[in-house]
């Protein structure tokens, strides 16, 4: 499978100061989930896909196309939801989002029926004859998804799609975001500050922090190797359980009614905690694997 | 019923050539700008002065209006140099208000919202935008300046017939040439300015002020340092000077031809500076 995004050695500088340090890797979900903390180099990642900052060294490719040497190409394939406003308020959404699409290279007729065409889809149809000025916060944000779907892009970079957004608006964001990846040939790339809104979308994470990766994982097959941490639910007499456990290598804490949380040691066998349980006549009435949060992963990542 | 289906669909369809997409930003541009009905009105204003030269031309050849009035033929100004250096005062003066009124509502918009990242993301360059907004503004001020004084040249041709033409064929090239550089210069520097000012009307001040300014300032230095110097930094006497030389006719300027294009070469560089400093797909805080 042709990786959708792929980093060759890419650095990327500011003046003196290095933002992004020989990043290298391929991405090839469906949608990833690009995270970090503030100042970490998510957007200027971003930047240098789109062609806006230079690389100081090493490239990129999206889609197979080097964002250098081909970067009208790139731009072709590239739909692009920026952060920040980004719209003319004195235009109506509809004679935006045209003059959007046919500077991407659709023809005047195509741009204008895919015009109302998405509007309708991210649910501005009603309201596509008014000026962009007048829209709310969320309506504005589905202004900047329509114009960057009209051109019909196979990777749409969404850069913090849910900001601002009341918890309708943003359900409605979000729901849109899995039509799109359920629909067509669609991939996204999703950089958010929200753990939450990209635990509910993506299936593979990158995680930046200071200009480096520190983690890139598919965000399922994460979660179920992660093995480690089981969580007990036990009935009858518990005294000493959790000293029991403790003492052949378990991390344990009880959390009361007969519950405990148990950090496994490597190499530990599930069965040692039977033993121990029937060892004391103790009733496991359940041991789950504590599947793992982004949460979990991103903290994880920042202390790497 | 809505027509159209609430799902995504791809794009498949044909595209456009790259090299056409400029024309995009100035057909939007053009539709902006006329949607204001003061700017359409003020446009068609602009040609009033090129009908009454056109009436003047007409008229002047007309023996039976100047018997009418007993108006003496030869005491009448002659459609020469002179006629059409006036003419270019007169519509260089009224190109640079309309460039004042257009070209902040061209350009302000995009960086009031910041739309720059929106165009920069398509394959769309920052010397394809430069063209798109330019060229909303060069044909408009065309439209103004020197197509008009064309006509103007050309139903004086008609009436004073073929040795007439040929032997002025120099005014013809005079109005293109000097008013297509006034033109170029204003456009450069309605576009330079109105992409620093985030406010239509700011940005309007701003380009009326800066010619203003200069004739101000340069008539101030001239008589505080008694020199001529100051004339420089007055793009309207820069104009006025290169107009003067075109056009053959002496209006005891003391500024030299080569003074006056040096001007307006560094005022048209200084403008690109301005403009590589701000178009961009975002902005670069320090």
């Amino acid at each position: 499978m042709q990786p959708v995004i792929e980093l060759d050695d890419l650095t990327v500088h500011f003046g003196e100061r290095e933002i992004l340090k020989s990043l290298r890797i391929a991405l090839s979900g469906r949608i990833i989930g690009l995270l970090g903390p503030n100042g970490a180099g998510k957007s200027t990642l971003i930047h240098t896909l789109l062609g806006f900052c230079p690389a100081s060294s090493g490239t990129a490719k999206i889609l197979g196309h080097d964002i250098r040497a081909e970067a009208d190409k790139v731009r072709t394939l590239v739909g692009y939801m920026p952060e920040n406003d980004a719209l003319i308020a004195d235009m109506t959404a509809v004679s935006f989002v045209r003059m959007m699409g046919e500077l991407s290279g659709l023809t005047e007729e195509a741009a204008l029926e895919r015009a109302h065409e998405v509007l309708f889809y991210v649910g501005l149809g009603e309201a596509r004859y008014r000026q962009l000025g007048t829209y709310s916060l969320g309506m504005r944000q589905l202004a900047k998804l329509a114009q960057a779907i009209v051109h019909g892009p196979r990777l749409l970079i969404l850069d913090e799609p849910t900001n601002g957004l009341d918890p309708a608006a943003r359900t409605r964001m979000i729901k849109l975001i899995h039509d799109m990846k359920d629909s067509g040939e669609m991939h996204l790339l999703l950089c958010s500050h929200l753990l939450r809104d990209v635990e509910e979308t993506c299936e593979d994470v990158l995680i930046l922090k200071q200009g480096r990766i520190v983690h890139y994982a598919n965000l399922e097959s994460e979660r179920r190797t992660n093995k480690r941490f089981v969580e007990i639910q036990t009935h009858g007499d518990d005294a000493g359980f959790a000293e029991a456990l403790t003492a052949i290598g378990c991390e344990c804490s009880a959390a009361g009614n007969g519950r405990f949380k148990a950090v496994l040691p490597e190499e530990f066998e599930l069965r040692e905690i039977y033993r121990v349980a029937a060892g004391r006549d103790l009733q496991l009435r359940r041991l789950n694997y504590r599947r793992d949060t982004l949460e979990d992963i991103f903290m994880k990542a920042m202390e790497v | 019923m809505a027509v159209h289906k609430h799902t995504y669909k791809d794009y498949t369809g044909p595209r456009t050539p790259a090299w056409s997409r400029f024309l995009v930003l100035a057909r939007f541009g053009f539709a902006r700008v006329y949607h204001l009905k003061f700017l359409f009105l003020f446009s068609i204003g602009c040609l009033f002065y090129p009908l009454v030269c056109a009436a003047y031309i007409y008229l002047s050849h007309n023996p039976s209006f100047l018997a009418l009035f007993s108006i003496p033929a030869d005491r009448l100004p002659h459609v020469d140099g002179r006629f059409f250096y006036f003419y270019s005062i007169v519509q260089g003066a009224l190109a640079y208000l309309l460039t004042a009124f257009v070209e902040p509502v061209l350009v302000t918009p995009d960086f009031a919202n910041g739309a720059m990242p929106l165009y920069f993301s398509r394959p769309f360059s920052r010397a394809e935008y430069v063209a798109g907004r330019i060229s909303v503004l060069l044909i408009l001020l065309s439209l103004i300046t020197w197509i008009p004084g064309l006509v103007l040249f050309a139903i004086q041709s008609s009436i004073e017939g073929w040795d007439w033409m040929t032997g002025n064929l120099w005014l013809a090239s005079a109005i293109v040439s000097g008013l297509f550089v006034w033109i170029v210069v204003l456009s450069l520097i309605g576009l330079a300015l109105s992409a620093w000012v985030r406010w239509k009307i700011g940005a309007g001040a701003l380009v009326l002020g800066v010619i203003f300014a200069g004739a101000g300032f340069g008539a101030a230095i001239n008589s505080l340092m008694r020199t001529n110097y100051g004339a420089l930094i007055d793009l309207t006497q820069v104009a006025h000077t290169i107009w003067s030389y075109l056009f053959r006719y002496d209006t005891g300027t003391e500024m030299s031809l080569t003074s006056a294009w040096i001007v307006l070469v560094v005022t048209c560089v200084i403008c690109l500076w301005l403009l590589a400093k701000r178009i961009r797909p975002f902005e670069v805080i320090k």
